[in-house]
């Protein structure tokens, strides 16, 4: 694991590089045979995995902070053969591996979104990793916004005011059928990437590293994230309450710092 | 003879290409001493230099102030010609009324003058957050345009509800600070004896105004600028006048509640951002220029903000 971690950071830090010596907003080279090593080594990854596998985002980011990002299974999840994690990667972003979705055989089925920053023209993917460790992709090409939005937030104190500040959204449950649900969390979600000239360093990055989604203490949904996940990360996903109990979502940042919000059902 | 002609009329049209944006860039006597060069409802391109916003000047007695410097270096030397055929007095202040590249990008033209730079208190860090990305954006956009661009962050700022004077001798100029409408970080220029305001993009007339700050905030703004007793306005997009100002707030105003209302209604049942983009505000697509570019993002930005009401 912490190999993983270090090879992460080695390739961030070579994008970074490459980023400022091309200095081209949309690469020329695909990055996707060298991320896919980095990633997951040499493991085959079957990819078009249309038959199981949705994902869904708009074809232009409409803003560059805030990026819908959908991901559905074609094929339900049961005890036996279900969808383990799905991985998100972001081809042309800072930091391309962008989520980490550990996944309950419980959920039933697989329908989950989230918002993602987009720097650029790219390739958005997922890759579902199998309980039996085998890999399918899907990818969609999301092209740059347009004009003036950036992937910086739009009112940076208003988001560090309510920093913290969760909410659990459902339209009204029905035991035994299924629900969406929705995890919003307030927080700015720092890359790292920006300058504050007043001090004349870079902002720490100070963002949500996962989110824990519980029912009855039972995990349904941990996400690891990144820098990627827009300001005020939102999750929604879909389950099936078998009986009456308790969601409740934990959120972990940067800095340590643990925020809460729970719901009975 | 016929092929020289058609060389000759090839070369023509090649030398009006090329030049066309120089030839064409003019300003246009808003008032007695206030000109405005009128943006293009495009989005940037190399072709049309980035000037897309309106930008101009104000001459006093003493000297002139710039507002909004262009969406280009280039375009912010073709401003600073404009400049001075109209009047051998210096240019003090460069302001910038909020951090868009179509407003700053033509900041370096003017350092050759030294002015001093006057934004909004917010308008530093927003430039800092946003510079490396429009760096990247606006060089690949632009193209030679672009070259020269700098981004000056301003060395005055102005803080929300303590607005300031500035004097070109004999022409008091009142910036005002707002919270979070547009941007974060709008400021409006009043000419005090013309009575003639500049909005900067608080006010868009005919394109699609477009949301980078908060829905609740900019109309609440706009309901502000409703009650002002003024005799000209100068959007930042669209006619400058005495006459559309005031339509131009309707218009805007009604724009946005209908993206509210209808908003709202799909946060309370659960709906998605993808939901409200395929339906909300779709009636309101023949009002506006640049409907199609601009709606979707106005309706995904004000969506995250209604989310925490």
């Amino acid at each position: 694991m912490s190999s993983r971690i270090f090879n992460l950071i080695v390739i961030s830090f070579s994008l970074m590089s490459f980023g400022l010596t091309s200095y081209a907003a949309t690469p020329t080279e695909p990055l996707w045979p060298t991320l896919k090593v980095a990633y997951f080594g040499d493991k085959v990854i079957e990819e078009d995995a249309n038959t199981l596998l949705v994902i869904e985002a708009p074809k232009r980011a409409e803003d560059a902070a805030i990026v819908p990002i959908t991901v559905k299974s074609l094929v339900p999840q049961t005890a036996d053969k279900y969808i383990k994690n799905i991985h998100i990667v972001i081809d042309n972003n800072p930091e391309p591996y962008s989520a980490n979705f550990h996944l309950s055989p419980d959920l039933g089925l697989i329908d989950i979104s989230t918002r993602m920053r987009v720097d650029q023209y790219t390739f958005v993917r997922a890759i579902a990793e199998m309980n039996d460790g085998s890999l399918h992709m899907v990818s969609r090409f999301v092209k740059a916004s347009g004009g003036c939005s950036a992937p910086a937030g739009k009112d940076a104190a208003a988001a560090l005011a309510r920093l913290g500040k969760m909410q659990i959204r459902m339209r009204t449950p029905t035991v035994g059928e299924p629900v969406q649900a929705q995890v919003i969390i307030s927080h700015p979600n720092y890359n790292g990437l920006q300058f504050d000239q007043a001090s004349r360093r870079y902002i720490a990055a100070h963002y949500v590293k996962n989110i824990n989604i519980t029912y009855n203490d039972e995990s349904l949904i941990s996400v690891d994230t990144g820098i990627s996940v827009s300001e005020d990360p939102s999750v929604r996903f879909t389950f099936i309450p078998k009986v009456k109990g308790t969601l409740k979502a934990n959120v972990t940042d940067s800095q340590g710092q643990v925020f809460s919000e729970q719901k009975d059902i | 003879m016929k092929t020289l002609s058609n060389i000759l009329g090839l070369l023509a049209l090649i030398f009006l290409t090329t030049s066309c944006a120089d030839e064409n860039y003019s300003v246009t006597e808003v008032t007695n001493g206030i000109f405005y060069h009128q943006g293009i409802d495009e989005d940037a391109t190399e072709q049309n230099i980035g000037a897309i916003a309106n930008v101009g000047f104000i001459i006093g007695e003493r000297c002139v102030a710039i507002i909004d410097s262009g969406g280009s270096y280039l375009e912010g030397t073709y401003l600073r010609r404009e400049v001075k055929k109209h009047t051998d007095l210096p240019i003090c202040y460069v302001i910038n009324t909020h951090v868009h590249p179509d407003h700053i990008l033509g900041n370096a033209a003017f350092k050759v003058d030294s002015p001093q730079f006057i934004g909004h208190e917010k308008l530093p860090a927003a430039i800092a957050a946003r510079q490396e990305y429009f760096a990247k954006t606006f060089q690949e956009i632009l193209g030679k345009a672009y070259t020269g661009t700098e981004f000056i962050s301003p060395s005055l700022t102005v803080s929300v509800e303590k607005p300031i004077k500035i004097d070109l001798g004999n022409r008091i100029l009142t910036l005002t600070a707002y919270s979070t409408s547009h941007t974060d970080n709008d400021l409006t220029v009043l000419d005090n004896i013309t009575k003639t305001l500049w909005t900067g993009d608080l006010l868009f007339i005919n394109r699609i105004p477009a949301l980078d700050g908060s829905i609740n905030g900019w109309l609440k703004t706009m309901q502000q600028l409703q009650t002002m007793d003024l005799n000209f306005v100068i959007p930042g997009h669209g006619k400058a006048g005495s006459d559309e100002w005031q339509q131009g707030l309707i218009d805007q105003i009604r724009y946005f509640t209908i993206l509210r209302t209808g908003i709202r209604d799909i946060i309370s049942n659960m709906g998605t951002i993808d939901e409200a983009t395929e339906t909300v505000g779709l009636q309101e697509a023949n009002n506006w220029e640049l409907f199609q570019q601009y709606h979707r993002r106005n309706i995904t930005a004000s969506f995250v903000e209604l989310e925490w009401e």
